[in-house]
């Protein structure tokens, strides 16, 4: 079983998390056309690279972000949403 | 005749505990230590199982579970592998997989046609005509499969265990126990797994012989032992590799969980067996088999043996035969200059043909084709070729082959070791290796005795190095030196068309070229359409057999023609191993005693458990959860809501928050006032609902599904993050515990025990105060989900029997009655009030489900609502309605999801359906045609005998529509 790397609670096994997806940003819902919107919303992008994903540590309920190379299923890091300025 | 060997030093039998077996009704006797097989053996046994398809007579080939030739079972036991199972008193074993008895297995009859059974035959033979395959199916599972089920078989609990170790090396051989000490010795925790009964590997067998070589093993055995922080553990395969070195140990007793921060990799090599005509029959094995059976179990393996090799080892193991009492009758050697030195000048003096560049072409079997009696030996030609017209003939009692070997990557790939051939040694070997593993010894190409010590100290401190316990040199150990150990091609083609490759799957040397010539020319398609390596033993003899065969007749190299994947399990594992004890998680609220003790009947609802309802003496189930429904209505009830999500919302944002997560507006509520809220995902679609309580201008206090409470919560967090909003959340679902008191008697109970003023003007419907109850501080909610005047009381989990019982004494001379959560249903339907997830699935929008009153106008953004602009366009597809029947229908009507059917379309389908209810007919909501929907309309449901039952389409709410009874209190205008 993986291990996934909490910036608060450390390595702990995948069972303890859930996943959020992908980081994408949503589009100011009112500049895009219905179809740009049904593209956000139903679309993911599934292309082997260092993503940036969310990740939940479901028994300490802290949401973080971790960067995960998905053709190796190796975490490169991970910190917390709010630490990076990414808002 | 005494096939026991005198006793000797490191015997793995104990001469002084005999055990006394049964096999296929006869009794045998062996001693404890022994294996099934070698107990047999040395009771002169020769026929242990049946192949698979061909029932060929099979016996020992590797004794160390590396074939499956010997599948027994035991009572409820099956397919055990009897060259690998430790012996004990009294098993009564038979062969699986046999049609009669084992000595007389008349499914033999199919190697008579095997000629009409060529390679792909099942793929080929039965899928035309269509018609005749249930037929054929049907036969196919009478001969297919090798050991039984027993319907009897009693549920087994195997607990599963969990350990962690820094090092984990596998396999205890030379190699790996020097690479353990190394390791240890810089003071990591090493786990060294080994799956013989006995550490040593190799040692144990092939070396054992070399008085040098025993005393190494002797002292690296005392210093492993003596190391507090290295742990051995015999009988245990390491089954499974899994991300971030999670490996799956297994042994007699059940499934290890471990982590290890690291992994060493010393699997050692299986024997690479040798092609000829009759190489199955009892009496062929491996070199590797001969060894075990004379150091391990001190059996002699033959009377008169041919020993078929390529290299210097089979020499040794030529001299041990000797020495164990076995006449040579020849040592043929495939390789055209043989061996020199003193292996050689030791046959020679005992007077043993040597025939160098000669091999076997076939084994000659006995009359009955249980045994062999002699071996058919040609010179090879330049090509590799027997020359059959030069054949000689050698009477003897079995043919011990040890031609080579193959590396045992299965662990190691799984691991993410990426291998190439080598051909200098003509094997498997490491080219790539990912963080944290490490191989050594045998499987790193590694032959010379002292080359897999230094190999193995090697890669011991390379893993300490990866691990920071040990800096500095780390000694190179050069490769492999001088001749290959195996032999590039151990194949040899005979017309008899019984030289087999795979021995699971009965599949010869011309299937492989069948099926080459029928196109699958590729490893992957081979395995797949031959089914080499698919068989119990998943190919560790055979797959490097294929591989050496398919490169050949693609004219291609090892490398090129590439290898097939090697997935967990190293070995099968039972079942009962891998379900454990099969917990079930369970969710408790703090009144689950009191529901028992009143003998209700609990189900679970997600992890919780709940009272379905209270069980009554003499009374069916169904009138329990209609009366019980009916003294809401009449007088009083209550229910434990605790499992309901209850979620607070603190901060300067609270409001602004709320409003993004839910539909409705909360800016402008009133604090100790209640709102319904509606919550959808960033599709629109519905996913949570409840009531959202503001009890300060910066708290709410909000409900959630009791099954969709944790997932909600979970992205009301994210949202704070994304939004950035000023709020601090906090789920209080477990620590605070909920009831509903329900019915028009509930302010008369609750009222002596509550200094809050339950009056109508005072506590009006959808107000919110905090209180004390039965001298308890808690939230008081005036709400009407059962549809009658009500108040949900919340408090600390601790306090909640206390409340629940002085709250239900108080009721008594009311009538309260407990009601479960199936009365519950019945009423809220009443009302036309939805279940998130139950009346709505994964793509209803809130317009569907008739929620667009909670869709607050003017808002600039919510979580979903641009979504939301778009699906609430015309056309719809669908809407939730109310559907009664006719009183008379009760004995027939649909259950939940049954579907709609008008002129043979389906046009919706069944929610929710209360049978009885408390309005005296069947009412249910459904999803329907939007031009259906008009109330009045008839329409049709079909149950499951395909029969349609009439309904019609109604408004909702079926009780009380004006809500007068909740709202009980206000000045409703008459």
């Amino acid at each position: 079983m993986k291990l996934v790397p909490c910036p608060v609670n450390g390595l702990r096994p995948l069972q303890e998390f859930h996943f959020g997806g992908e980081v994408r940003d949503m589009p100011d819902g009112e500049a895009v056309s219905d179809a740009e919107w049904a593209d956000y919303v139903f679309h993911r992008r599934g292309e082997g690279a260092v993503k940036r994903e969310w990740w939940y540590h479901v028994p300490s309920g802290v949401w973080f972000i971790a960067e995960r190379d998905n053709r190796t299923d190796e975490f490169v890091r991970s910190y917390l949403y709010e630490e990076n300025g990414d808002g | 005749m005494d096939r026991r060997l005198p006793p000797a030093d490191g015997e793995w039998i104990d001469r002084d505990a005999p055990l006394s077996f049964r096999f296929e009704g006869e009794t045998y006797r062996g001693f404890r230590g022994d294996v099934v097989a070698s107990a047999l053996w040395a009771e002169g046994v020769r026929l242990l199982g049946r192949s698979f398809k061909y029932h060929r007579p099979r016996s020992l080939l590797s004794l160390a579970g590396h074939d499956a030739n010997v599948m027994l079972a035991d009572g409820l036991r099956t397919n055990l592998r009897g060259d690998t199972l430790p012996l004990a008193a009294g098993m009564d074993l038979t062969a699986v997989n046999t049609f009669g008895s084992l000595a007389h297995d008349w499914m033999n009859i199919t190697e008579t046609f095997s000629r009409m059974m060529p390679v792909g035959f099942y793929y080929k033979a039965f899928h035309t005509p269509e018609w005749l395959f249930p037929f054929h199916e049907r036969q196919m599972r009478k001969v297919a499969g090798l050991g039984e089920i027993s319907p009897e078989a009693e549920a087994a609990a195997t607990p599963k265990d969990y350990a962690f170790c820094d090092l984990l090396v596998v396999g205890a051989g030379p190699a790996g126990l020097s690479a353990a000490i190394a390791a240890a010795e810089t003071g990591l925790d090493v786990l060294l797994v080994d799956d013989q009964p006995r550490p040593g590997g190799s040692l144990q067998w092939a070396w054992r012989s070399n008085e040098a070589a025993y005393e190494k093993f002797q002292q690296l055995l005392a210093r492993a032992e003596s190391l507090p922080n290295l742990r051995i553990r015999s009988g245990t395969q390491a089954a499974g590799w899994y991300p971030d070195h999670w490996v799956a140990l297994v042994d007699a007793q059940r499934m290890t969980k471990l982590r290890a921060r690291a992994i060493v990799v010393a699997t050692g090599c299986f024997d690479l067996p040798a092609v000829f005509q009759n190489n199955d029959l009892p009496g062929v094995m491996l070199a590797s088999a001969a060894a075990r059976l004379m150091h391990c179990y001190r059996v002699r393996p033959l009377q008169r043996a041919v020993v078929l090799t390529a290299n210097r080892a089979g020499y040794q193991t030529a001299l041990d035969l000797m020495a164990a009492g076995t006449q040579l009758a020849a040592v043929v050697d495939l390789r055209a200059d043989g061996e020199s030195g003193a292996v050689l000048t030791e046959l020679y003096k005992q007077n043993v043909p040597v025939l160098c560049g000669h091999g076997i072409y076939e084994a000659v079997p006995t009359f009955n084709k249980q045994a062999v009696k002699a071996a058919v030996v040609c010179p090879l030609d330049a090509e590799g070729q027997l020359q059959t017209e030069h054949a000689r003939r050698f009477a003897c009692d079995g043919v011990v082959v040890g031609v080579g070997y193959s590396a045992n990557v299965a662990i190691a790939a799984q691991a993410g070791v990426r291998f190439r051939f080598d051909e200098t040694i003509q094997q498997l070997v490491p080219r790539e290796l990912p963080a944290g593993v490490f191989v050594a010894g045998r499987a790193n190409g590694r032959f010379e005795l002292d080359a897999q010590l230094a190999d193995g100290t090697r890669a011991g401190l390379a893993a300490a190095s990866h691990l920071g316990s040990h800096t500095g040199e780390i000694a190179a150990v050069p490769p492999h030196a001088g001749e290959a150990p195996s032999h590039p091609f151990p194949i040899f083609a005979h017309p008899g068309k019984k030289n087999f490759v795979d021995q699971d799957e009965d599949l010869h040397l011309a299937d492989f070229a069948n099926a080459h010539k029928e196109g699958y020319d590729s490893i992957q398609l081979m395995k797949r359409y031959a089914t080499v390596g698919m068989g119990p033993s998943q190919g560790k003899l055979a797959n490097d057999l294929a591989v050496r065969i398919l490169a050949r007749l693609n004219g291609a190299s090892i490398n090129e023609t590439g290898t097939t994947t090697s997935r967990p399990f190293y070995q099968p594992v039972p079942m009962s191993h891998l379900a454990g004890r099969r917990f079930h998680p369970q969710r408790r609220t703090p009144l689950h005693q009191w529901h028992v003790a009143q003998d209700a009947e609990m189900f679970y609802a997600g992890a919780w458990q709940r009272p379905e309802y209270y069980r009554r003496e003499g009374t069916s189930r169904e009138d329990c959860i209609l009366s019980e429904a009916e003294n809401v209505r009449q007088r009083v009830g209550m229910i434990d809501v605790s499992t309901l999500g209850k979620l607070q919302i603190r901060g300067p944002d609270a409001a602004r928050f709320l409003e993004a997560i839910y539909t409705g507006n909360f800016a402008n509520q009133q604090v100790g006032r209640l709102r319904y809220g509606v919550a959808c995902d960033e599709t629109g679609v519905v996913i949570e609902d409840g009531i959202v309580a503001r009890l300060a201008e910066n708290f709410f206090y909000v409900s959630a599904t009791s099954g969709g409470a944790a997932a909600f919560y979970r992205e009301m967090q994210r949202w704070a993050l994304l939004l950035g909003h000023n709020v601090t959340l906090h789920n209080a679902t477990g620590q605070l515990a909920a009831m509903n008191l329900a019915g028009p008697r509930s302010r008369e109970v609750l009222a002596p025990h509550t200094d809050q003023d339950l009056s109508g003007e005072a506590f009006p419907y959808l107000g919110v105060r905090e209180a004390q109850v039965a001298g308890v501080p808690a939230l008081l909610i005036r709400v009407g989900f059962v549809g009658e005047l009500g108040y949900e009381i919340h408090v600390p989990a601790a306090a909640a029997h206390h409340v629940w019982t002085t709250l239900f004494e108080a009721g008594t001379p009311h009538g309260i009655r407990p009601f479960g959560v199936e009365a519950q249903r019945m009423l809220r339907l009443e009302k036309g009030h939805l279940i998130v997830s139950h009346d709505t699935d994964a793509l209803t929008n809130p317009y569907e489900a008739d929620l667009g009153w909670a869709i607050g106008r003017r808002k600039e953004f919510f979580v979903g609502s641009r979504s939301l602009q778009i699906v609430r366009q015309p056309p719809s597809t669908r809407q939730l309605v109310g559907l009664e029947f006719a009183p008379a229908a009760a004995e027939r009507l649909p259950e939940e999801c049954h579907l709609i059917v008008e002129d043979g379309e389906i046009v919706g389908r069944i929610t929710s359906i209360a049978k009885p209810s408390t309005l005296g007919y069947p009412i249910a909501m459904a999803f329907l045609r939007p031009e259906l929907t008009s109330v009045g309309t008839q329409v049709h449901v079909r149950l499951d005998d395909g029969s349609l039952v009439p309904a019609q389409v109604v408004a909702m709410p079926f009780y009380d529509p004006e809500n007068l009874r909740q709202r009980e209190g206000e000045l409703v205008a008459t």
